[in-house]
């Protein structure tokens, strides 16, 4: 217990931690309250599709009613940014999840038992981890048919070897303690020692970790939706966002940033939410790394 | 080890590796009907009136081992397969776009990695000072940064507000022109090699003018993640016991970071740089795409998107290759820089 508080003591003394701390309540505010902060039209069933205004394709400034303006297709960019956070908290939120729960099954099946086991299932990590994991992520979406669904199965497909080798490694470690040791030699079942001693002492540091990733998820989906290969048109997606912006980034001779709210605002929505987790990232590693902590 | 047997054991262990990503890719394909699959063979409308001859043709309601087999033979032929998004075959393709990537790879990475030390070994030198601090900022939001958005913003200020300064693409229409002509030998394909191979300046120019604007897309994130490499490496080096002599002998500071700390935290950043070139010869999907600079990387993405299964196959396999390559090249270059290090693993 006095390690929660001394973390949590050191993470409000940093400026930067306190800083990824205020942007990410500021985003969970915004994410729990879309509803009241860009009410849905009424009449309109599913809140994630952004309301339009018309079908002209050319962005409007922001106005009354539009404090965002609107970007291609008279999409309203400020009910979209809104609505937007809950599907990057939603996206990133179940990809972590699974994740983490492939990672530990399978990770803690290589580490704790070994042999053929762990070179197989270390053999099929080395293959995730050969490839480009955008390019792979594209395919998967592709074939899968461009949708939220299909963007978070994709990263999911991308991301677990990482976790699994991350719990393989800690499992590797901590079956060599003592406790463990005398666990077994009292005669405890390998589930027995796996669940109640192994497990609990390797999945800490990977769940701090795994929250931490919740940055990079959320930038890898908007990378996809910016690539076409994300939500479908007119929903609540920041990288869709940016992409409909993309025709857009010039504007005429003589006023070139025309359409500045169209490709920046939408972008700095993205670069904030990410931009919190990892400065809370960031003050987590050292608190973490006790080889830089000691001096 | 011996240098050679040591090559050969792990090219061996290329192949499972290559096995396993183009068997995955083929499995996703098979999420697809034979009809659906075979539209994709299609090029003429009139042929979609009859796929049921397309599926015979290529077999496409074979089990899924006799198609792979039939696609593993074709490629220890030499066949890689007919790329449809850019209608050239597959090997030619990666040929053919290869060279831009390559440009952007060339410029970036000594840009990110020299960048990268110099930083890494301030901020270290320095810690919990001012210039720490900053290097610190900077590094988290250069990987907070979507690089989509970094790279509107660019073109944004580059292109629209100075207007034209720095273009997308990779030529502007009359360097193409010239670059195609027959007096300009195109050796590497690479403009601006080719431009100092030509001894024309004014492709040369041209074409640095086209590379600006996507090497700096490129480098903002990696230099943060080298940066941060470099620091806590240089902080673990700076707390060894050498340091202490040197700094006990009465050298001066400088020549203790720069010449006794720093040679030490280099190693893990010779690593990393071997896996950043790959990486980045590999294409750079995101910054090709936005600045229309046609490489490997957008040639993949075009492929993946619409699911040109060859070229995805093939890119896989060249990515593979790069991969396992680089590697090797990075493990036989740790023993020149680390004489602890041995081939095959273990420390003297």
């Amino acid at each position: 217990m006095t390690d929660w508080k001394f973390i949590a003591r050191q993470l409000v003394k940093n400026p930067l931690s306190l800083a990824g701390i205020v942007l990410i309540t500021l985003f969970v505010i915004i994410a729990i309250f879309a509803p009241l902060i860009a009410p849905t039209p009424e009449g309109q069933g599913n809140p994630y599709l952004i309301p339009r205004e018309g079908y002209g394709a050319t962005p409007q400034p922001p106005r009354e009613d539009y404090p965002f303006g609107t970007t291609q297709g008279q999409y309203d960019i400020f009910y979209g940014c809104i609505w937007g956070t809950r599907s990057a908290f939603q996206i990133a939120l179940v990809v972590i999840a699974i994740v983490v729960l492939i990672g530990i099954a399978l990770g803690s099946l290589a580490g704790y038992f070994g042999g053929i086991l762990d070179e197989v299932i270390m053999r099929i990590t080395d293959v995730f981890l050969a490839f480009p994991a955008l390019i792979l992520a594209m395919a998967i979406v592709a074939a899968l048919g461009p949708s939220l669904r299909s963007v978070m199965i994709a990263l999911c497909a991308v991301w677990w070897p990482s976790y699994a080798r991350l719990i393989r490694g800690d499992i590797l470690q901590i079956r060599e303690e003592d406790y463990v040791e005398a666990s077994r030699g009292l005669g405890a079942s390998s589930r027995r020692v796996i669940i109640r001693h192994v497990l609990p002492n390797a999945i800490y540091p990977t769940l701090i970790m795994a929250s931490l990733d919740i940055g990079a998820v959320v930038l890898s989906a908007a990378a996809l939706s910016f690539l076409g290969l994300g939500a479908p048109e007119g929903y609540a997606d920041w990288g869709q966002m940016t992409q409909f912006a993309r025709n857009w980034i010039v504007g005429p001779i003589g006023d070139p940033f025309r359409y500045w709210y169209a490709v920046i605002i939408p972008g700095m929505f993205i670069l904030f939410f990410v931009l919190g987790w990892n400065l809370l990232g960031d003050a987590f590693r050292d608190i973490f790394d006790p080889k830089l902590a000691r001096r | 080890m011996e240098l050679r047997s040591y090559i050969i054991r792990r090219l061996l262990l290329l192949i499972p590796v290559l096995f396993g990503v183009t068997i995955f890719i083929f499995g996703i394909t098979m999420l697809f009907s034979p009809i659906e699959r075979a539209t994709l063979y299609v090029s003429d409308p009139r042929q979609m009136m009859d796929l049921q001859s397309v599926i015979e043709e290529y077999g496409l309601n074979d089990p899924f081992w006799v198609q792979y087999g039939t696609w593993v033979g074709q490629v220890f032929r030499g066949n890689l397969g007919w790329s449809k998004v850019v209608s050239m075959p597959v090997g030619e393709a990666i040929f053919h776009y290869l060279p831009a990537t390559l440009e952007l790879a060339i410029f970036a990475t000594p840009l990110i990695i020299l960048t990268g030390i110099f930083l890494g070994t301030k901020a270290a030198a320095h810690k919990d000072k001012p210039v720490d601090h900053a290097t610190r900022v900077l590094a988290i939001l250069g990987w907070s940064l979507p690089s989509f958005w970094l790279g509107l913003i660019l073109i944004m200020v580059f292109y629209g507000y100075i207007r034209g300064f720095l273009p997308p693409g990779r030529l502007s229409i009359a360097m193409d022109g010239v670059v195609n002509s027959a007096e300009f030998i195109r050796y590497t394909r690479i403009n601006t090699l080719d431009a100092i191979l030509n001894l024309n300046g004014r492709v040369l120019l041209d074409a640095l003018r086209h590379v600006v604007l996507p090497v700096i897309t490129i480098s903002v994130i990696n230099v943060a993640f080298i940066m941060r490499l470099m620091r806590s490496s240089m902080l673990e080096s700076l707390g060894k016991g050498y340091i202490l002599t040197a700094r006990a002998k009465g050298l001066q500071e400088k020549v203790v970071v720069n010449k006794h700390a720093r040679r030490n935290a280099l190693i893990p950043v010779i690593t990393v740089s071997g896996y950043l070139f790959a990486a980045l010869a590999g294409g750079a999907v995101i910054t090709e795409s936005i600045f229309s600079f046609k490489g490997i990387g957008w040639w993949a993405w075009q492929a993946a998107s619409r699911l040109d299964i060859s070229s995805v196959l093939g890119f896989a396999l060249f990515t593979g290759v790069l991969f396992v390559i680089v590697n090797l090249v990075v493990d036989i270059l740790y023993t020149r820089v680390d004489p602890r290090v041995r081939l095959g693993g273990g420390v003297q």
